[in-house]
């Protein structure tokens, strides 16, 4: 576990070297994450010069909803999607051959070799946005909510790591998949709002097939104090078993592989 | 002094294109038609958009007592649905290609044939269009039968639609090469295409139909080309427009045809000029 850590922290301080190099993209970045953040912000105004609330979610409830959802997405494609998509690249060309040879643990080594820096413009943005909406309910944060807002987080990183995990092992037998990014993509939009908005069928595939409910909604609840115990504990469950899938998914895939020589 | 060149006539010119269009879009379309699941996949990517917004703004709108800004559930529902398929006809060149092009020296090549090289971009995507059509027609089916649209063109407003979407298409796209052209000038170009998008996403009627947006928002947004290309065609089909304001708004796509194209021109000229591929 010690070494795994490690190695884990190795490859962070690379990615991170590697990309302060170029200053150019943070600013970039900004400019997305602004416009991302604006636009936002303009439709959830919009829709508050109509209404209330939204389906028993008020203003500042939705900024924590949204805030949740840059923060997420943030680390997604900070750590998640660009691992995965090398992963992906290196399936389809054959070239994961020289990953597999080396003498550590496969999974880890596929899943920390990338890191996009600069997303943490997002993940900070959705920092201060939680922030915001916290301020803006007048609630106060007790430990205990804390910790389980934490936790809900945790695990809906996790989730969606998980499902990336899955997605890209996938491509040991379907080499093209690149579309399933793309779906990925317009499924986590949904994220932005409360799936319970949905039409039912909907929010089952939020739910379980990609876990944006898990990883944005709930994680939102808990903040704004509407989640229970039960739903927690829930969350617990799934991921664990999504996670241990994903790990069987993956070393099923791996034995699939036939390298690029083959 | 006879030329050595025959320069064609505007006649010929025009007899080569006709040949070329049908020819090119054949191409475009066998081609797009062999990655069936790969085309599938990206218009149900496509159509989880619009069936966001929809949910959004119905929600809102039972709030409200059911209706806002003249919209009920079904109207809403009918324009998403529409939203579907104007966005894919609506697909232009992405702006991106631009950048790559100059930065591979990709524009070489082009820049030698004796055709603009728009009409090659235009086939393409017309031909992918052809191919688009058949697979939209299972999402807008399941659109259609989860959220019961109120829709129910009449046969001017159909045709019209047609008309307003591929005047639509060709606006967008003689735009998108403006923009692109600016990669002649400069390659980092990211930032000018994010902000010109997010201004369409919330001057077009492609997050929220134009009449929720307020007053001044929708004065802005009736002198860019944004609506001109998406809201417009949509509200053709669901019948929230007259005869006469439907005919002025084709005349408005026509003119921003006109001047994009005029830009266009102008800018190609001068970025040819200036071009000077890698390792030229």
């Amino acid at each position: 576990m010690k070494s795994y850590l490690r190695l884990v922290w190795v490859f962070l301080r690379v990615g991170v070297l590697n990309e302060i190099q170029y200053r150019v993209n943070f600013f970039v970045q900004i400019l997305q994450t602004l416009i991302a953040l604006a636009t936002g912000l303009v439709v959830l105004s919009l829709v508050f010069e109509y209404a209330d609330s939204l389906n028993g979610w008020s203003q500042p409830e939705l900024l924590v909803v949204m805030g949740v959802h840059f923060l997420i997405g943030g680390v997604v494609k900070m750590f998640i999607q660009p691992n995965m998509m090398r992963l992906m690249d290196e399936i389809g060309q054959g070239t994961l051959d020289y990953t597999l040879t080396k003498p550590e643990n496969a999974q880890l080594l596929v899943s920390v070799r990338e890191l996009q820096f600069w997303q943490i413009v997002d993940v900070l943005t959705g920092l201060v946005v939680l922030g915001w909406g916290l301020v803006s309910l007048q609630a106060s944060m007790t430990a205990v909510n804390m910790a389980s807002f934490l936790l809900m987080l945790f695990l809906g990183i996790t989730l969606m790591y998980s499902f990336w995990l899955m997605i890209a092992t996938v491509t040991f037998w379907v080499i093209r998949v690149g579309n399933i990014v793309l779906i990925w993509q317009s499924l986590y939009q949904a994220g932005r709002w409360p799936v319970s908005i949905y039409p039912g069928w909907l929010q089952l595939v939020l739910t379980f097939l990609v876990p944006v409910a898990f990883a944005v909604t709930i994680p939102a609840e808990t903040f704004t104090g509407r989640s229970s115990l039960g739903l927690m504990g829930f969350a617990v469950g799934l991921t664990a078993v999504l996670f241990f899938i994903a790990n069987r998914v993956w070393r099923w895939g791996l034995s699939n592989y036939s390298g690029a020589s083959a | 002094m006879s030329p050595i060149t025959n320069t064609p006539s505007r006649w010929q010119e025009i007899k080569v294109l006709l040949d070329f269009y049908p020819n090119r879009m054949k191409y475009a379309a066998i081609i797009k038609a062999q990655y069936r699941l790969s085309a599938f996949l990206w218009l149900i990517g496509l159509a989880i958009e619009p069936v966001i917004y929809l949910v959004v703004w119905t929600t809102v709108a039972k709030e409200r007592g059911g209706v806002i800004g003249g919209y009920t559930a079904g109207g809403f529902a009918a324009y998403y649905i529409v939203w579907t398929i104007v966005r894919v006809m609506g697909i232009g060149l992405n702006p991106w290609v631009f950048e790559w092009r100059v930065r591979q020296g990709q524009w070489s090549p082009l820049i030698l044939r004796p055709m603009h090289p728009i009409h090659d971009d235009f086939a393409l995507l017309l031909g992918d269009k052809v191919m688009d059509i058949v697979w939209l027609i299972p999402v807008v089916s399941i659109l259609i039968n989860a959220f019961k649209p109120d829709l129910n063109p009449t046969w001017w407003q159909g045709l019209a639609f047609v008309v307003a979407c591929l005047l639509g298409f060709i606006a967008r796209t003689v735009w998108m090469w403006v923009l692109g052209l600016i990669t002649f000038w400069t390659v980092r170009v990211a930032a000018i295409f994010d902000l010109y998008f997010a201004v369409e996403l919330l001057l077009s009627g492609r997050v929220v139909p134009l009449d929720l947006l307020p007053t001044w928002a929708r004065d802005m947004a009736n002198w860019l080309p944004y609506q001109w290309t998406f809201g417009f065609p949509i509200e053709v089909m669901i019948g929230r427009l007259s005869p006469t304001v439907t005919l002025q708004g084709i005349g408005i796509q026509l003119s921003w045809i006109v001047v994009g194209w005029i830009i266009m021109q102008w800018l190609w000229r001068r970025g040819v000029r200036r071009y000077s591929a890698v390792g030229a």
